[in-house]
Formats: C-alpha cells, sequence, structure tokens
C-alpha cells in the first residue's frame, strides 16, 4: 500500500512536472525497480552484501552509521565479521580508504557518496530507484570509452561496469533519433542511428535519413549470451537498489506504520469533534 | 486605585486579587470576544495558522538542539537528527511539511479576505500587520531554507541575494554585504541561521500578537460584510455575535483535526510531497562548483519568481505602454492640480528608467511589487459593499481569473523557461498587476445588491 501511494504521489508530481520533461528534451524511460524487494528482508540483506563486497571500494555512505543494518536483522557480530572490511567499528559511519582527490584523477569525477542516493538522484521525471536499477542494468561494452564500459542511463559514465562478471557477456543495441542541421541548406532533418555493440565493445553503426518529421528518441535492446545469469543479476541489482532505498531513508517503514494509528486516530477524534461542535451549536439560533 | 473585589473563589480568586488582567484578558479576547455566528469554513485559517506557527517554533526549538550551522557540518547534522537523533526524522519532517502548511493556510486566510473584503474600513490595520506576517513568513522561509545546505539551498539563495546585485550603483556591493563573502559560504549561512531562529521570529511573534489586538479591538468581519456591533442587545452584546470560546474554540478543534489528518497523511507517508516540499536536489550537498541545471524556489515563491523571469528586454516596451494607460486613466480620474503634475514627473521618471536601467532590475522591483501591493488594497478597493456576496457576480469571476493567474504563475515557476512558458507568464503577470491596478475603477462597476441588515445564519 505504501509504494502505491508513493507511486501516486510521484504520478501527480510527475504529472505537474511534465513540462520540464518537454522543455529539457525527450530522456530515456526508466526500467522500474520491483518496490516488493524492500519490504523483504532476504532481499536487503543481499542488498547490504553486495553493497559492502562491490560499492565500498569506491563510495562512502558517511551520513550512515554501520549499527543500523541491525534494522534488517544482523546481529553486530555479523556486521563485523562479514560487511566491514577494516577497522572500522560498528558504530562508525561507513567511511572508505580512497581519496576524493585520487578517485577524481582516476575516474574523472570522483564518486558520490551513497547515503541518500536514492533520493538525490528522485527527480520530476523519474524515481531514483528507477534510475539505479536501470543505471546497474544498463552497462555494455564499448570499446571506444576510457574504461571500455558505456552506459545507457548515464552515457560515458566514469564508473565501470563493477559487475560484469556476475552479469555475463550481453550484446547491445542502441536506436537514436536525433535532430541534424544541414549546412548547405540550413535545413533540419532527424536521422536515425542504430548502434550494434558485440560482448566484446566492437561497434557497427548504420544510418538512416528520416527526412523533415520526426522527433527524438532513444532506445535499447540488450541481448544476455547467458539468460540465467543475466537473470540472477537482474534479481542482485533489485535488492542492491533495496538497500541503498534503506539506507537513504531508514525511518520509512516506521514512518508508514505509525503514520496509519495517527491517522486512525484522528479519524476517531474527527468524529468526537464533530459532535461535541453539534451539541454546543444547537442553542444558536 | 481601588482594590479589585474577585469574584472568583479557590485559587481562581487567589490569582485573580493578585493580577486581575489574566481574567479580564481571558474574558476580553475568548469568553466574552463576540465573533459573528455566521462563519464558514473560510474562516478556520487564521487559527490553523497559528497551530503551525506553534508547530514551528516547537519543532525548531528541538531541530536547533541538533543542528549545526556551519557549512562543513550542515548537511550532515540535518541527517544526523533525521537518523541518530531519536524522534529526529518526525521532528525534521514536522518543520519541513509546517513550513509549506504554513504557506497553504495563509494563502487561503489572504483569500477570504479578498472574498470579504475583510481589509476594508475599519479593519485596515488588522489587513496591514497581516500583510507584515507574510513578509516575515517570506523573510523566515528564506532564511530557513538555506539551513539544510543542499544544491537548492545553495543555488536559490545565490539567485535570490544575486536579485540584489541589480539595483542600481550600489547592487554589487549590497550583495557582498547581504553574503558577507563573494559567494554565499559560511558567513552566509550563519547570518541567515540567525535571522531564521531568533531576529524574524520575535518580529513574527509581535506582529501576530498585533494582528489579534486590533482585530478584537474592530471585532471580525463575516462572510456578509455586515457590522454586528451595529445592533446589539440590552447588555450591550452583538445580536449577531456568540462568544468565541466555547463556540469557536470547539468548531476550530473539529476543522483542526481534519487538518491534521491531511497534514500527518504527508508527514508520514509523503514527506517529500514529490519534491514539491523537500526539493530532490536538496538531498545532494552544496556544491559551490556545481550549478545544477534547472534552480527553482520551493513552490510557494514561485508566483513571485515568474513574474521575475516574465521581465525580458522585450517585454518593457509592453510594461511602458501599460504604465502611459494606468497614468492617462489616473489623470483623467483625478482632479487635484498638484497631484497630477506628480504623477505625470513620476511617470515620466519611470519610463526614463525603464530604458536605461538593466531590465533585471525591473524584473526585481515588478517582483516585490507582486508581494508589497497587497497592502495597498484597502484603498485600491472601492466598492460601496465589502462581501463578494453583494457585488456584481463577475466581480468574483474577475477574482477568480486573478487566483487562476497566481496559480499559473506558480506553476511555471517550478519549471524551466521556455519561449511559450515566458510568454504565458508575462500576459499572467499583466493579469496579475492588472486586477489590482485597475481595482479603484472596476470595483465601483456594475449593480450591486442590497446588504441585510443582520447576518444570514441557518442553525445547525
Amino acid at each position: 500500500m505504501n509504494n502505491i501511494v508513493i507511486r501516486i504521489a510521484f504520478a501527480v508530481a510527475s504529472l505537474l512536472g511534465a513540462g520540464s520533461a518537454l522543455a529539457a528534451g525527450a530522456h530515456m524511460a526508466m526500467e522500474e525497480w520491483p518496490s516488493d524487494r524492500g519490504r523483504s528482508v532476504a532481499s536487503l540483506q543481499n542488498g547490504a552484501r553486495l553493497f559492502a563486497n562491490y560499492c565500498t571500494g569506491c563510495h562512502s555512505a558517511t551520513l550512515v552509521r554501520w549499527n543500523l543494518l541491525q534494522n534488517i536483522g544482523l546481529d553486530e557480530g555479523q556486521i563485523k565479521d562479514f560487511l566491514i572490511f577494516g577497522r572500522q567499528k560498528v558504530g562508525d559511519t561507513i567511511r572508505i580508504a580512497a581519496a576524493p582527490a585520487d578517485q577524481k584523477a582516476w575516474f574523472g569525477k570522483a564518486p558520490p557518496d551513497l547515503s541518500v542516493i536514492t533520493r538525490a538522484r528522485t527527480s520530476f521525471d523519474y524515481l531514483g530507484t528507477d534510475y539505479i536499477y536501470t543505471l546497474l542494468r544498463g552497462y555494455y561494452r564499448d570499446n571506444s570509452s576510457p574504461t571500455g564500459w558505456n552506459n545507457v542511463a548515464y552515457p560515458n559514465i566514469g564508473m565501470p561496469h563493477i559487475f560484469w562478471e556476475s552479469q555475463g557477456p550481453r550484446e547491445a543495441t542502441i536506436e537514436q533519433v536525433h535532430e541534424r542541421k544541414d549546412e548547405k541548406t540550413g535545413r533540419t532533418h532527424y536521422v536515425k542511428a542504430v548502434t550494434s555493440y558485440d560482448p566484446s565493445g566492437n561497434a557497427t553503426r548504420k544510418e538512416t535519413d528520416l527526412g523533415a518529421t520526426g522527433s527524438e528518441s532513444f532506445s535499447y535492446t540488450f541481448k544476455p549470451l547467458d539468460q540465467l545469469q543475466a537473470r540472477q543479476f537482474d534479481s542482485d541489482a533489485a535488492d542492491l537498489v533495496a538497500f541503498l532505498a534503506f539506507i537513504t531513508d531508514p525511518s520509512r517503514s516506521k514512518r508508514i506504520q505509525i503514520g496509519v494509528w495517527v491517522l486512525i486516530f484522528l479519524a476517531l477524534f474527527s468524529v468526537a469533534a464533530w459532535r461535541l461542535n453539534a451539541v454546543y451549536w444547537k442553542d444558536i439560533k | 486605585m481601588a482594590e479589585h473585589k474577585t469574584t472568583y473563589s479557590g485559587l481562581l480568586g487567589w490569582i485573580d486579587e493578585r493580577m486581575p488582567t489574566l481574567m479580564s484578558e481571558y474574558k476580553k479576547h475568548l469568553s466574552e470576544y463576540y465573533a459573528p455566528k455566521n462563519f464558514n469554513f473560510w474562516y478556520i485559517f487564521g487559527g490553523l495558522a497559528i497551530t503551525v506557527l506553534v508547530i514551528q517554533i516547537v519543532t525548531g526549538i528541538f531541530l536547533v538542539m541538533n543542528y549545526k550551522p556551519d557549512a562543513n557540518l550542515a548537511f550532515a547534522s540535518v541527517e544526523y537528527i533525521m537518523r541518530d537523533v531519536p524522534g529526529g526524522w518526525f521532528i525534521r519532517y514536522m518543520h519541513s511539511t509546517g513550513a509549506s502548511a504554513f504557506f497553504i493556510v495563509v494563502y487561503l486566510h489572504m483569500f477570504r479576505g479578498l472574498m470579504y473584503g475583510s481589509y476594508r474600513k475599519p479593519r485596515e490595520l488588522v489587513w496591514i500587520f497581516g500583510c507584515l506576517i507574510f513578509l516575515c513568513l517570506m523573510g523566515e522561509a528564506f532564511f530557513g531554507y538555506l539551513l539544510p545546505w543542499g544544491q537548492m539551498s545553495y543555488w536559490g539563495a545565490q539567485v535570490i541575494v544575486n536579485l540584489f546585485g541589480a539595483v542600481p550603483l550600489i547592487g554589487p556591493d549590497l550583495a557582498i554585504f547581504i553574503r558577507g563573502d563573494y559567494v554565499i559560504g559560511d558567513a552566509t549561512l550563519n547570518r541567515f541561521f540567525a535571522f531564521h531562529v531568533i531576529a524574524i521570529p520575535l518580529v513574527l511573534l509581535g506582529l501576530v500578537v498585533a494582528h489579534i489586538l486590533a482585530l478584537h479591538d474592530v471585532g471580525s468581519n463575516n462572510p456578509d460584510g455586515v457590522e454586528i456591533k451595529a445592533k446589539k442587545d440590552a447588555s450591550g452584546r452583538p445580536l449577531d455575535g456568540i462568544p468565541f470560546h466555547p463556540y469557536y474554540t470547539v468548531h476550530d478543534i473539529f476543522w483542526l483535526v481534519l487538518f491534521l489528518m491531511g497534514f500527518f497523511a504527508i508527514l508520514f507517508f509523503v514527506p517529500e510531497f514529490g519534491g514539491y516540499f523537500l526539493e530532490w536536489n536538496n538531498f545532494i550537498p552544496a556544491d559551490p562548483l556545481t550549478t545544477p541545471s534547472h534552480i527553482a524556489p520551493v513552490w510557494y515563491f514561485t508566483p513571485y519568481y515568474s513574474v521575475l523571469r516574465a521581465i525580458t528586454s522585450e517585454f518593457m516596451v509592453v510594461l511602458a505602454v501599460g504604465l502611459i494607460g494606468m497614468a492617462a486613466l489616473t489623470l483623467m480620474t483625478i482632479s487635484n492640480a498638484i497631484l497630477r503634475g506628480a504623477i505625470a514627473v513620476g511617470t515620466i521618471v519611470v519610463l526614463l528608467g525603464f530604458f536605461t536601467l538593466d531590465p533585471k532590475f525591473w524584473g526585481v522591483v515588478l517582483m516585490g511589487a507582486s508581494v508589497l501591493i497587497f497592502f495597498g488594497l484597502p484603498w485600491l478597493d472601492q466598492s460601496p459593499v465589502k462581501s463578494m456576496r453583494y457585488r456584481p457576480g463577475w466581480h468574483f469571476w474577475l477574482l477568480i481569473v486573478w487566483v487562476v493567474a497566481f496559480l499559473i504563475l506558480g506553476y511555471l515557476g517550478t519549471q524551466q523557461p521556455t519561449p511559450t512558458f515566458t510568454l504565458i507568464s508575462q500576459v499572467l503577470t499583466l493579469v496579475y498587476f492588472a486586477f489590482f491596478a485597475l481595482m479603484p475603477w472596476w470595483s465601483r462597476m456594475g449593480t450591486f445588491k442590497p446588504v441585510p441588515e443582520r447576518v444570514n445564519f441557518k442553525a445547525h
């Protein structure tokens, strides 16, 4: 029910914000993160495992303490033994050894802190959870990029594909329609470019002229060579997003629980207040 | 001074003998304050505004206990409140939801005033204190919005403080004086904190007291715009008045509960309210080196922000035509020679300014005017009756057109500017100002209905 409320509120906000999407040019539609993962303790714990093993190499979460993970059913010993690498205490916040200045030199940009990431990446156009879910699953091999990887949700991303082994090899096809101005005639026409990347990142590009009418668009398809591995990775990515959403907004489940009781109380109280009012006002003619 | 003989017994009697003020003020403002009995739904928002004010002060006190007004710590300290302080998320969301709720109830409270002519004689001072409260509220919201030190806090403050840079001659120095630095920085954060937690709240509370005292001196208006004090019974009580307490206290409690249901539904289920109450970009720490692609103020400021953005150099011609038209209309209406001369000279000076000074400056002037114009309402409105109920039907629709213009301007202010959006906001800016500027003329026109002697009231 909570997610329905949020989706509805978001749909309304998006509707209001639709103008900005039009103004900024059509953007890619994000894939929907399966939000039931956020309510599954097993998913959250798997997400915590992936987070500790894969993310904390480069990303900090300095506003989150390790012991927050007690809220997803882990005890201090488990957190210390399985999740914390190095000499941090359970009450410490999630910090990393890498210096931001070095990271900037290595990747072009220091990796963002992940403490409130699913909120920070939300916009009027899409939810942050959907964005990160799409991003994690949106990598493809591209020999022309410095890391050898590219991403449909974040073109020319500095972060390499950290889960490439678990996701398995894939072919990617990216279809893009964009406006082009003819330098001689000055007229604009639309060009459709289809780029196919083989599993080792070699690109073949085919362009077709669509003429003067059309609209800009962007779409992609991935063809995993190992279906089973790809499906397992999709599930892992959903769990990792569940964990990131949890550390972003840890009070959420408690908040909703309390909220239901508060509203029930107020609803009952409103009846009492309404009757009390009627008793007083019956003398006023 | 004659000794005060108490009629109360027990503890109350003991106090009353020593401090008669307590009970006399209680009577004056609550149990023997006679309010018209025909208040409708639109009369609940003053009480709700006081409730929200109390929420903001109490939650604010608890937030200050844990917040760090330091550019290096501020962002993290807000998240610390939300994560590590017991009940901290509840307090913070109360305060952030309360900020938006405050504007919602105050806007509805002001709309009530426009609908029933509550600012008309003898309530001009009540209205002016109210407008001053509204200004304080805007200041309070603006200063407070910097404190979480997110991207939108930082760049929103940057944009607004830079507006002062558009003032001729002293602009750039003025902007530095306000910031205390060449960019928004730690010095700015500290002074905004001081304004937000102490300076403005003090003024605000004083004004709220003045607003209520002035109201209780002249008595409340009502949906019929009838002065209830004109018809009194033998003991001097207005025939259509009922004691505020208990009648309106029980009445307001009911509506308060309904209001709180909406308030808490947002707080517990969607505290960000789709990015309108807590903007998504503000979950990214302030970064002076990265300008967000789209900077928009929080929703309650966006109508005025749209007015600001609507003023472009091409639009100055339209404004000039409007100004000349207004001047001509005024000159035709008044006969006083000195006043006419002053208006003619003033118009020429402003017209010269239109084409010599930066349009950005005029954008700032008109944005300020769009807020300050509310002060003029008691004198702009020349209608022979107060309430829309007895004014020509089209007066009400004119008000609705203005409200719609206000809302659309608000919506456009949240959006990225496009040529179409700018054009729409320019047209609506004209509608916004024309409503007020032409009011002295249109408010007299049409057929008015007879105002009854007594208020309309159907027993519940």
